[in-house]
């Protein structure tokens, strides 16, 4: 039988990730087809979900009464979304809705919380994975607020 | 001039000068030909001499001095094609005295001209190589010609990835011809805003977040930014992270100018002439000077 473990080993975030934690990661993933305009999460719903994106795109955005919905960003293939999987209150802070035909892995936070818990090592290597992601998307916040191209 | 001899040791190495035997302090009369509105605030104006001049042929990431009569003179990059040197091309931001009234111009008018002046990016190092070349805002014009070189010589590169950001979907300079680029087979093209509202189905994010997307040997790859220098120094930071190291990273840097040929001191950037022994620059000839909060 095909299982997941291949498509999770080759995804970017997972790169170099110990065969045997891919393994323990499999049995929370499954594989799902978003057509353009499905939301793969809603502001405010509960967030035991985040995803690992094959391809299409993804945006990330905030509904605002006054100007409609704003785009924050953009996630392609290879990208990951959602940690609010990770912190309490896990709950989805943005809307996230497919532009394109996306095909995602998705993971069940719930139960990748509790092979972390149970495996340190994995979490670890978890954490330090999400670190560099939020990092990374904390700098470009920073750059997106300095407009840098404003007068 | 000490500070002339340093700043030619400090850029041994770095981007190629052009040298040009016409006195730098003469500007010659041009007209326009043609002025086209790029965005609200963004305008690309095409110059022919007014009279028979042996133009001295620009080299891609060359500025000149356009003189606005009676307001001033400014430094504006070339933006056009290389292969075509019939034609001055440069876009320009409306940000000021002199960059409004020159977007008011009309065809016919004159305007004066001083150049080509500066260094040029390095089109020929780059042989052989991928090439990032990665603009922010107003900064996709003097990269402009490097693009229309490397494609006018496609065999001479490897992979080619153009990485484009800008403030929001109403900002993106040259529409059209990103389409024709984005239509080749032999050129990447990314694009990306800071904002935008629902309608807009491209890339949103900073510039830097193309950088991991774009294809690229990064032991064999050389990149061309421009954009405000913050952006400049975050790409570069990214580009490092990739892989490429800083002595293959070039950036053109801005400063006040008067001259624009290394007499005035008006553009002085730590030990070097941002007109003289620029705008063109190696990254890691600049990096520490780019860091210091008083220069
Ligand atoms: C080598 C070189 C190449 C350049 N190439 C280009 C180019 O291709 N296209 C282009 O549009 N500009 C380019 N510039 C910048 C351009 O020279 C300035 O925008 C111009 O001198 C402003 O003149 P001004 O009289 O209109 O504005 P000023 O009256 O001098 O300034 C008005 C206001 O605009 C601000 N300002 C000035 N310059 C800039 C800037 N670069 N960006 C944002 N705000 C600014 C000032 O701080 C001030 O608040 C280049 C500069 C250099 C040194
Ligand atoms: S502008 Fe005069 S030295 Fe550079």
């Amino acid at each position: 039988m095909q299982t997941l473990e291949p498509l999770l080993a080759s995804h970017p975030f997972l790169k170099n990730l110990n065969p045997e934690h891919v393994k323990l990661l499999v049995g929370c993933a499954t594989n799902k087809v978003f057509n353009p305009g499905e939301f793969l999460s809603q502001e405010g719903e509960d967030a035991d979900l985040f995803y690992f994106i094959r391809d299409g795109k993804v945006v990330v955005e905030i509904y605002s009464p006054e100007h409609g919905p704003i785009t924050i960003q953009t996630l392609d293939g290879g990208e990951i979304l959602g940690w609010s999987w990770l912190v309490p209150p896990y709950r989805w802070r943005f809307d996230a809705r497919a532009l394109e035909t996306t095909r995602a892995i998705v993971m069940d936070g719930k139960c990748i919380r509790q092979k972390c818990e149970n495996d340190h090592s994995l979490g670890y290597e978890m954490m330090k994975r999400f670190a560099e992601i939020i990092a990374d998307r904390v700098e470009a916040t920073r750059l997106q607020l300095l407009d840098l191209y404003g007068k | 001039m000490g500070s002339n001899i340093e700043s030619s040791k400090m850029v041994q190495n770095g981007p190629e000068r052009v040298h040009s035997d016409k006195d730098p302090m003469l500007t010659y009369p041009y007209y326009v030909q043609r002025l086209r509105h790029e965005t609200h605030d963004t305008f690309t104006i095409e110059l022919r001499p007014a009279r028979a001049v042996e133009m001295t042929p620009f080299s891609p990431g060359q500025f000149n001095m356009l003189y606005v009569f009676g307001l001033g003179e400014i430094p504006i990059s070339i933006s056009g094609d290389p292969g075509n040197q019939e034609r001055l091309i440069h876009t320009t931001r409306a940000v000021g005295a002199v960059t409004k009234a020159m977007m008011k111009l009309k065809r016919g008018n004159m305007i004066g001209v001083r150049g080509p002046f500066g260094t040029k990016w390095p089109v020929k190092e780059a042989m052989g190589r991928d090439i990032l070349i990665v603009a922010g805002g107003i900064g996709l014009p003097p990269l402009r010609p490097a693009l229309y070189h490397i494609l006018s010589h496609r065999k001479d590169y490897g992979k080619v990835s153009l990485l484009y950001g800008t403030r929001t979907p109403e900002d993106i300079l040259y529409i059209k011809e990103l389409e024709k680029w984005r239509a080749r087979l032999d050129l990447e093209v990314f694009i990306t805003v800071d904002r935008a509202k629902g309608d807009w189905r491209g890339n949103v994010g900073v510039v830097t977040t193309l950088i991991p997307k774009a294809p690229f040997d990064p032991d064999n790859a050389l990149a061309m930014v421009v954009g405000p220098e913050v952006m400049m120094r975050f790409s570069a930071l990214e580009l490092q992270k990739r892989g490429l190291t800083a002595d293959r990273i070039y950036i053109s840097m801005e400063r006040n100018m008067k001259c624009g040929v290394g007499l005035c001191g008006h553009c002085q950037l730590g030990g070097v002439f941002v007109c003289k022994d620029g705008p063109v620059f190696r990254f890691d000839q600049m990096k520490d000077v780019f860091t210091k909060r008083e220069l």
